[in-house]
């Protein structure tokens, strides 16, 4: 066929038959695959937007807690609550932290099959941990806690920048962001050797969060630390953050694989994850860290900073209080002092502004925060003048001291903002393509910075190039800002099994970085690209469906908007619009349309009722609870799960019946909802099945999953298709 | 997902599509404007209402069109100006044009099968991977070989090394599914 000549018009007839049926299926087959591409495409945009929105939610409800914190008398209840998540350190002396974490009485059990500790670690142990982790077992607290305080031990001595080189030809290696998946980082040791003192490494951020595998992770990376300590470097990210451990998944996976010492584990980390360096520079001419830069970081600040007194960069920092014996390094303030004393400078920071109402206050991202704390430092000087009598009642140190303490405090209250946005930025920044530098008001707190920022960035401190993570991408990496940032992520199927690849990159003395893309899961190789393109965009639809559920009261009130007469249509135009005003995600609505609204079209109409009828929830025993309380429940269950975790403060998964209904009454407050004391009471009935006066966390979440018919026969295909650990994949929660 | 098989059994408008179903009425022009414009937003990453000429395909493919590549070249020629992007401004009407014409209407199911039946010349029900990868790479509008290869990833029963053309028209008009 093709370009043969032939005399017989049979033949001639054959061929351009044959040359239009090729035409034909390569056009079909085109279309086809430009269909897979544009849904691959919204998926993602689903999945990151929700993840973002997430990431936002849990900064208004970190600011709502805060708030409540500064406006509340201290006797009030919900005050107490939630007050310890803001004691970041409650004991004083590290000799009695010593004490508090020692684990000599700890002791291991003869049954105990897995590894066994003894210090200082040796190679042969971390990669026999290695190898203990791929067989599924579990570290014993024991030695989880002393390796954890060896590790505090080490990293205490370490600078807030490393700096580190490529001289004797050594390659390194720099991974991004793991979020709790071990598979990756077994993939990873796999083709590219575990750390040693040829293969050094550095590991830019977020170990822990949303994967099952944090604490081995965490216990990994620390041996490797411990065991080649000028050969394996470790960033911080905006993960390793105790505040973002309670929603994302991190505190609920160690108080259920320890049970027993979970929280002083949890404690532990608090101090380790402070203490961990923010960035890496390499050969004095790559910088890597974790979220980004903005038009204001400054490494010489970062690399004065005290980076231990941010325990969360959420939180603006503590002030360091001039104790009569000078000041130590790692001086912990006594509590009532500290508590009352920041109250009392929080609470004139926010006297002297603007009033706040509460809604506008939780449309605050952390950068409004940090400005605001900005204005009133100075303020703080005047006023700590004028208040000095009513402190002195309260606190009593010596009068000559409180004065000069509250000036230079003040004074250095300016420096201290400064160092704390320099750090958020640090953590939080995501680069933008446009020029210039904005607040990140979708994640809440850090930039978005433009080309020109990093061009200026870079020429300023004589670098050439910036590895950063923070941010999914498909392909596992992707270049920006003229291939001067480089944005790398390794956690491999992080939305779904599928939905992208993982990467490393490898820096030689030319500083070139070279790129290895992986992708962990054997399910994957079976699948092909389009194939587990469509499972993924199945789930997010799952995940879209779901949020969507979560608003059908809002939703009708935008739909009827529209739909003046009354007729229970609206076309496709208006749908979108409606949607798009309660959802806020900046979705292409219209190209999701037939995946979310399964019914048939009437010329171009929807029906929106029937739409709304798809969409039921079904709970244990929810019949008699009302339904727009079950969708509030719905939608805010993550920030429920989170609350919850907070009030639950010996960290046992249970709460007393009391402190729930507290629970329900800051959560009214937060969503400004009418949730009457009947209600709460019909919600403990069904919950509180034991009758035994307390209330199990997982129970209670368990009881309100989604289960409309539409993710049930999705949940049972895939279920055709998967392997055991690809199920719990398909059942979780991003958010979670 | 098995919306496609609820509407007619031969033409599958592609997600987004402007609902062109024979007895209702035709698409209007300002529903045709979302549409395309939803389309076009996907792919505007900057938010200028502009897109790299090198996602226009997928663009007008998603929009339930079926170009030829000849066809898909004539289009860009119109619309593209020299910068290597396409403004929503020249695109809109050209494309309106395109939706409202039926320009590039879809491939009945049963045209494709003929299709496959003249590549199969023995009538055996399958193709071998090298027949088919023979006439898509050497005839008509030819695929790369990276097509190629995808193609047969995505199409061919491995077990036995043959393309079941037949099953494929099944997957090919509902989701990529296994």
């Amino acid at each position: 066929m093709g370009c043969g000549v032939s005399k017989s018009d049979q033949f001639h007839k054959g061929s351009r038959k044959a040359i239009r049926s090729a035409v034909l299926i390569q056009r079909w087959y085109r279309q086809y695959i430009a269909r897979t591409e544009m849904k691959r495409r919204y998926t993602w945009h689903i999945f990151q937007s929700i993840e973002y929105s997430g990431e936002q939610a849990q900064i208004k409800l970190y600011n709502f807690l805060g708030y409540l914190m500064d406006n509340f008398t201290p006797a009030s209840n919900e005050r107490n609550l939630i007050s310890h998540i803001f004691r970041e350190n409650e004991v004083c002396r590290d000799a009695e932290w010593e004490r508090y974490f020692c684990y000599k009485n700890i002791e291991v059990p003869e049954i105990y099959s897995g590894p066994h500790l003894t210090f200082p670690l040796t190679v042969e142990q971390a990669v026999g941990l290695v190898e203990a982790f791929r067989n599924k077992k579990q570290l014993h607290s024991r030695y989880v806690l002393q390796l954890l305080l060896e590790t505090w031990r080490q990293l205490r001595m370490l600078p807030n920048i490393n700096r580190i080189s490529t001289c004797q030809s050594k390659e390194i290696t720099i991974c991004g962001d793991l979020h709790g998946q071990l598979d990756d980082l077994l993939l990873i040791f796999y083709k590219n050797d575990m750390p040693s003192l040829e293969n050094p490494y550095v590991f830019n951020g977020d170990f822990v969060d949303r994967g099952k595998d944090s604490i081995e992770i965490l216990l990994i990376l620390f041996s490797f630390l411990l065991v080649y300590p000028s050969e394996v470097h470790l960033n911080r990210g905006n993960h390793e953050d105790h505040i973002i451990n309670l929603r994302y998944g991190f505190t609920k996976e160690v108080l259920t694989k320890y049970k027993l010492h979970g929280k002083r584990i949890l404690k532990l980390l608090q101090k380790i994850f402070s203490w961990l360096p923010l960035a890496t520079v390499i050969d004095q001419k790559v910088l890597v860290l974790h979220g980004g830069i903005s038009d204001t970081t400054d490494l010489a600040i970062l690399a004065r900073v005290d980076r231990h007194n941010y325990v969360s960069a959420l939180r603006p920092p503590k002030k360091r209080h001039q104790s009569s014996a000078g000041m130590s390094i790692d001086s912990d303030m006594d509590l009532d002092t500290s508590c009352r004393h920041k109250s009392f400078l929080r609470q004139n920071s926010l006297a002297f502004l603007k009033p706040i109402n509460r809604e506008s206050f939780q449309n605050r991202s952390l950068q409004d925060f940090s400005d605001r704390l900005k204005v009133s430092a100075v303020e703080e000087v005047e006023i700590s003048g004028r208040r000095r009598s009513i402190l002195d009642k309260d606190i009593n140190p010596p009068e000559n001291e409180r004065t000069a303490a509250a000036s230079s405090e003040s004074l250095n209250s300016l420096t201290v903002v400064d160092e704390w946005k320099q750090i958020l930025d640090l953590l939080w920044s995501d680069p933008m393509t446009q020029d210039g530098c904005v607040p990140n008001e979708v994640r809440g707190g850090g930039c978005y910075w433009g080309p020109d920022v990093t061009e200026d960035f870079l020429n300023r401190h004589n670098l050439q190039l910036i590895i950063r993570s923070h941010e999914c991408k498909q392909e596992g990496y992707e270049f920006c800002h003229n291939r001067k940032v480089l944005t790398l992520f390794s956690a491999s199927n992080y939305y779904d099994v599928g939905s992208n690849r993982g990467a490393y990159v490898k820096l030689g003395p030319d500083l070139v970085p070279y790129l290895i893309q992986y992708q962990a899961s054997s399910m994957i190789r079976e699948l092909t690209v389009r194939q587990s393109a469509g499972r993924t965009e199945r789930s997010a639809l799952k995940v879209l469906r779901e949020q969507v559920f979560a608003h059908k009261s809002d939703l009708l009130c935008a739909i009827k908007r529209f739909d003046r007469n009354n007729t229970g249509l609206v076309c496709v135009s208006d749908w979108a619009s409606a949607v798009e005003s309660v959802m806020h995600l900046g979705l292409p609505w219209r190209m999701l349309r037939s995946q979310l609204v399964p019914g048939k079209i009437h010329g171009g109409m929807i029906d929106y009722h029937e739409w709304f009828n798809e969409l039921a929830i079904k709970g244990v025993n929810a019949d008699h609870i009302d339904q727009s309380l079950l969708e509030t429940l719905y939608r805010h269950r993550s920030t429920l799960e989170t609350i919850f975790r907070i009030v639950d403060y010996d960290n046992s998964g249970f709460i007393s019946i009391e402190d729930f209904q507290q629970t329900w009454k800051l959560l009214s407050v937060y969503l400004k909802m009418e949730i009457t004391d009947d209600t709460i009471a019909d919600l403990i009935v069904t919950i509180d099945r034991n009758q035994d006066g307390s209330i199990d966390i997982e129970e209670f979440m368990e009881a309100f999953r989604l289960t409309d018919k539409k993710s049930r026969l999705e949940r049972g295909r895939s279920m055709f298709m998967g392997t055991a650990t690809d199920l719990t994949k398909l059942d979780g929660d991003p958010n979670i | 997902m098995m919306k496609n098989k609820q509407r007619s059994g031969r033409l599958v408008p592609a997600p987004g599509c402007p609902s062109v179903h024979p007895v209702s009425s035709e698409p209007v022009v300002p529903d045709v404007h979302k549409t395309i414009k939803a389309a076009f937003e996907a792919f505007d990453y900057e938010s200028n209402n502009r897109v790299d000429v090198r996602e226009i395909g997928t663009i007008i493919y998603s929009l339930g069109c079926f170009p030829t590549q000849a066809d898909l070249h004539d289009l860009i020629a119109e619309v593209e100006d020299q910068t290597g992007y396409i403004n929503l401004e020249k695109f809109l009407p050209a494309m309106t044009k395109v939706l409202m014409e039926h320009k590039f209407p879809s491939v009945p199911e049963d045209l494709l099968l003929q299709a496959f039946e003249v590549l199969d010349k023995e009538n055996k029900g399958y193709l071998e991977p090298e027949q088919l990868a023979k006439y898509m790479t050497q005839e008509g509008e030819l695929f790369t070989q990276e097509e190629m290869d995808e193609m047969l990833t995505a199409l061919a029963d491995h077990e036995n090394n043959r393309v079941y053309y037949k099953d494929l028209l099944n997957q090919w008009t509902i989701d990529p599914d296994m």
